[in-house]
């Protein structure tokens, strides 16, 4: 069966954009061809910057013939039904039509139609350029002399070409398959490397294409150009005393910037590695798109090595003497900014007498450079939020609130408060103005050089995290004090000026600043009542993200329903996850089930109960009890009640649980003895006052009408 | 040209020369070489011959220099990299013509640049200027790992909507010059591409200009007034564009000078940021006015001849 080639060829693609932009391409054309009733053996999608390109093998030539019948009026009709039908179906003659009968019928008309099927290069034709034309590129842009008149092309840069061939896979010859979009005229011919190659080159099929491309010093398949790049870095590396640092984001966008990747390794100045590893990283990184090596054998998180790998896209005449020696300038010239940087962030401000009303006010110690940054941020009125006021008032509400909660996590209050007081420090430095990311890591090492206690620059970097349900919880009660410090307040904050989360939209962060919250508690194992740092609807805001939280763990959410409808103190995370882990295990067990049905039962017959408006007495009274087994139970309640009270005081689930399922086989008994609806309005009373004990009871743990099975 | 005289100005030894090659080479191209804008801009986007001209039907092929300050960039001399005036070589071709890539590329090597011995590359950059109300998508365009120029296809300028897109390319002429030279300091580039005491260095001409700039952007320039001039200039920009309004179905008769105000307004708004006056609030604030007098004058220039406006006529 034949072969389809596409290459639609443009100018620089953005790396980021290429490997989905090529999925989609896939998606979009095999989806179009199996929609127009063709069908494929395989499609495979490739991209470098310049081209995106299909390779779809044993595609049908023809779609098939579609059948179709449609019924007509009765061969009695009268003429106007008649000449309707033939409208209908576009037949021009009734002798067209076929005549079916049918018993209750009788003989009418039916129009046999044969939809024919068509050529694949009639429906590639025409899915091409609607492809083309509604393609999701994330921003796409007009050129040219047609972006003169409205609804002109749009692409992601200018589109230059359109190869399109399709043919048998072996003997004859492939043909073009005639496109045009906006005045680019499908061939089968395409160009090589920019420089390397400039000339055209025909091709015939995907087995060519990719060789003559390949010749004509491009490598198709990303993934191969990865492979290369790694490799050929890790070898030049190992070839002088060296290791790769691996970075695997930083791979995939370099793979995207070169069609012909060639590694190379620069140098710099060894002065410059008293910059710190990660700055030397991100500077080299993030502007010039090169690896950092460290010494062979060194630790992965100790200091990088003074040579660094670019990948440039040519094969230089020179060797590539001349690309080092420009990349080497440009990362020195960065370099000795980041160096500058960090050596006038630790040296003292000019303007120290403007701070000193900062300083009073933070307790600050102006002798040393991070209180002069904090005094400064206070100073300079940075706003965190037009209607949450500067970093300053935040920063001394954090420090306040660390303060007070310092003795609940077991931290040391006059640590936590130093540490909330320079959490922010470092945001006013030349090198997080510079390199944002790096907030917080660079205040821990500013910290830590002016002498700092090790757990408050280690809080300084900490209490930032977790950033996510996988990144790290901090440990340290300094780190962890600070962090929920400055998580309540941002969520307080937001939560007082109505700035929630709402559908997709999280603009602060806030699904993440709460399930922070909940993991350090839980994580920590904290006991924290909530109730006195947020409102109601914070609080259910919090119940909602640990729903989340405990559904990813594999908790059942019936159960995490079922404890978060009792009363009980329910604005403790911790606490909330030992009831539902109690309640899962005794949920496990006979007595639990038995426990769980017998509960329901008598859930049951009460709402039923209450709907007709039967009367349940105010309360249980023992002298109308009838049945040995009325006695025992409610004997068994009243045991149970206190025991799961004093349990659920002590915050020991699972002996509540433990005390509930003594009522196991009272209530079993009683079920199978005792008939509730019995004739005497008095006793039937009773007995239902005796069920609403049982629900009570049981729901000092849960609420067990909530749980499920 | 004698022989002595084109050495002088090769490229790869003097300033000059790399401006005089690039002028050859669009000139050639056909581009009208046009002159400095005589007015203090940020960047050479704000020449009217790129803003105003990249609005509207009419083709239009430009190339120039534009020296730019950036008030806030100043070092007092002593960063070898970074000024607070400095040049832009600007080439605007509207609309962009479909081998503008390969033009960019020829200009490259026209000043030495080999692509076979130097690493170009096209690495993604969407350019934006809020003060223009402009965006356009492009690339920086990279030599052995330095971004040497700017490569952008407008696509709105002044909130207006490119129809046709012009092609913009902007070239850092002292970056390039340090390039293909091989000199690490600025101040260090052979201005004239002579040697001995015929030598004059970047530094001779324009190392003063910088420390005494510095001290006015930073310590000097009086706010109160600028804060003054802001305010005039934002009005005067709107006085004209209502004294010269269409009547009648007529042209906009008012325009350049209006714009020139829109550029003043920018320039003054850059000095107090560079003062530091402008809290990060009002930032926003004084971005959004310079945009809205750009915006005001590019629909203004839609109704002129040069905007592509036909007028109708009296009797009409």
């Amino acid at each position: 069966m034949p072969d389809l080639l596409l290459e639609l060829r443009s100018e620089e693609i953005p790396a980021r954009m290429q490997r989905k932009a090529a999925g989609d391409l896939r998606k979009m054309i095999t989806d179009g061809l199996v929609e127009a009733g063709l069908t494929y053996e395989g499609a495979q999608e490739y991209w470098t910057p310049r081209r995106l390109t299909l390779d779809i093998r044993g595609l049908n030539a023809r779609s098939k013939d579609v059948r179709e019948e449609i019924k007509g009026p009765s061969v009695s009709a009268p003429e106007a039904a008649i000449q309707g039908f033939l409208r209908k179906a576009g037949l021009s003659d009734i002798a067209q039509a076929h005549r079916h009968a049918d018993p209750k019928k009788g003989e009418f008309y039916v129009a046999h139609l044969v939809k024919p099927g068509r050529s694949a290069e009639e429906i590639v034709a025409e899915l091409v350029p609607a492809v083309i034309r509604a393609f999701p590129w994330p921003k796409s842009m007009r050129w040219g002399r047609a972006s003169a008149q409205p609804g002109s092309l749009r692409w992601v840069r200018p589109l230059q070409s359109i190869l399109c061939t399709f043919g048998p896979e072996t003997g004859g010859e492939p043909e073009v398959i005639d496109i045009e979009v906006d005045g680019i005229r499908s061939g089968n011919v395409t160009y090589g490397h920019r420089f390397h190659a400039p000339d055209a080159i025909t091709v015939k099929r995907f087995d060519d294409y990719v060789a003559k491309l390949e010749a004509a010093r491009v490598v198709l398949d990303a993934e191969r150009r990865k492979a290369i790049i790694r490799d050929d870095a890790k070898n030049i590396a190992f070839a002088n005393g060296l290791e790769l640092v691996e970075d695997d984001a930083l791979l995939e966008e370099v793979s995207g910037l070169v069609e012909w990747p060639v590694v190379l390794m620069g140098s710099f100045e060894e002065e410059y590695l008293q910059i710190p590893a990660e700055v030397i990283q991100l500077t080299i990184r993030a502007n010039q798109k090169c690896f950092v090596t460290r010494p062979a054998g060194g630790n992965p998180d100790g200091g990088v090595s003074n040579r660094f790998i670019l990948t440039a896209n040519i094969e230089a005449s020179d060797g590539g003497a001349e690309i080092v020696h420009g990349n080497g300038k440009v990362v020195r010239a960065r370099l000795s900014d980041a160096l500058y940087f960090w050596n006038t962030d630790q040296a003292d401000l000019p303007d120290r007498a403007g701070l000193t009303e900062a300083g009073e006010t933070f307790g600050l110690d102006l002798s040393k450079p991070l209180d002069q940054r904090m005094a400064r941020l206070h100073r300079l009125g940075v706003t965190f939020h037009a209607k949450l006021g500067t970093q300053g008032e935040r920063v001394q509400r954090i420090a306040k609130l660390a303060e007070d909660l310092a003795p609940v996590v077991g931290a040391d209050p006059q640590l936590a408060r130093r540490a909330a007081v320079l959490a922010k420090a470092d945001l006013p430095t030349e090198v997080v103005g510079e390199f944002p990311e790096l907030q917080g890591v660079i205040g821990r090492k500013y910290a830590l050089l002016q002498g700092e206690h090790p757990s408050v620059a280690a809080a300084l970097e900490e209490h930032y995290k977790p950033q996510g349900p996988s990144d790290r919880v901090p440990t340290d009660p300094v780190s962890v004090t600070v962090a929920l410090a400055d998580k309540f307040d941002t969520l307080v904050g937001f939560w007082a000026i109505d700035e929630k989360p709402t559908g997709s939209k999280d603009p602060y962060a806030l699904r993440r600043a709460a399930l922070g919250v909940i993991r350090i508690l839980v994580e920590n194992g904290i006991q924290m009542p909530l109730a006195s740092h947020v409102n109601a609807d914070l609080l259910s805001f919090f119940h909602d993200r640990l729903k989340v939280y405990l559904r990813d763990r594999g908790a059942r959410h019936d159960l995490i329903d079922a404890v978060l409808a009792t009363d009980t103190a329910n604005d403790d995370l911790l606490l909330i996850v030992r009831r539902v882990e109690a309640l899962g295990s005794f949920l496990e067990t006979d007595d639990g089930k038995n426990l769980l049905a017998g509960t329901k039962r008598a859930a049951n017959i009460l709402a039923a109960e209450e709907k007709k408006g039967t009367t349940v007495a105010e309360a249980v009274e023992p002298a109308r009890f009838a049945a040995e087994q009325e006695r025992s139970l409610f004997a068994a309640v009243n045991q149970a009640e206190k025991e799961a009270a004093q349990a659920v005081e002590r915050q020991d689930f699972s002996a509540a649980m433990a005390a509930l399922s003594r009522l196991r086989e009272p209530v079993d008994a009683f079920f199978d003895t005792v008939l509730v609806n019995d004739e005497d309005a008095v006793i039937r009373a009773n007995r239902l006052a005796l069920l609403q004990r049982i629900r009570a009871t049981t729901s000092t743990v849960a609420d067990f009408s909530r749980i499920g099975g | 040209m004698t022989a002595t005289t084109h050495f002088h100005n090769d490229p790869k030894r003097s300033f000059q020369g790399l401006i005089l090659t690039l002028h050859a080479y669009w000139a050639d191209y056909g581009c009208v070489v046009l002159q400095p804008y005589d007015m203090e801009v940020g960047a050479g986007t704000f020449h009217p011959a790129t803003t105003l001209r990249a609005l509207g039907p009419k083709p239009w092929n430009a190339a120039y220099v534009q020296p730019s300050r950036r008030p806030k960039d100043g070092r007092y001399g002593e960063n070898p990299n970074r000024l607070q005036h400095y040049y832009q070589y600007q080439v605007i071709l509207k609309p962009n013509p479909s081998n503008l890539q390969e033009l960019y590329l020829g200009s490259l090597k026209a000043i030495g640049i080999d692509p076979l011995l130097h690493d170009i590359r096209f690495v993604e950059d969407d350019w934006e200027s809020p003060t223009l109300g402009a965006w356009g998508l492009g690339w920086e365009c990279w030599c052995d790992g330095m971004e040497v120029s700017q490569f952008t296809y407008f696509q709105q300028v002044c909130g207006i909507e490119c129809a046709p897109v012009a092609g913009e390319l902007t070239y850092g002429l002292e970056r390039l010059a340090m390039y293909v030279q091989g000199v690490d300091n600025v101040y260090d580039l052979n201005f004239n591409g002579r040697d001995g005491d015929e030598k004059v260095t970047y530094g001779d001409v324009f190392l003063q200009a910088e420390q005494e700039y510095s001290r006015y952007n930073f310590e000097h320039a009086d706010t109160a007034m600028l804060l003054q001039h802001f305010v005039d200039a934002e009005k005067e920009c709107q006085a004209l564009l209502v004294a010269g309004a269409p009547q009648n179905g007529g042209v906009q008769r008012v325009i350049f000078p209006a714009y020139d105000q829109a550029i003043k307004a920018s320039h003054v708004f850059n000095l107090l940021d560079a003062r530091g006056v402008i809290s990060v609030t009002e930032r926003q604030n004084y971005i959004l006015r310079v945009r809205n007098l750009a915006k005001a004058c590019g629909e203004a220039f839609l109704l002129t001849d040069a905007g592509g406006y036909v007028a109708r006529s009296a009797a009409a």
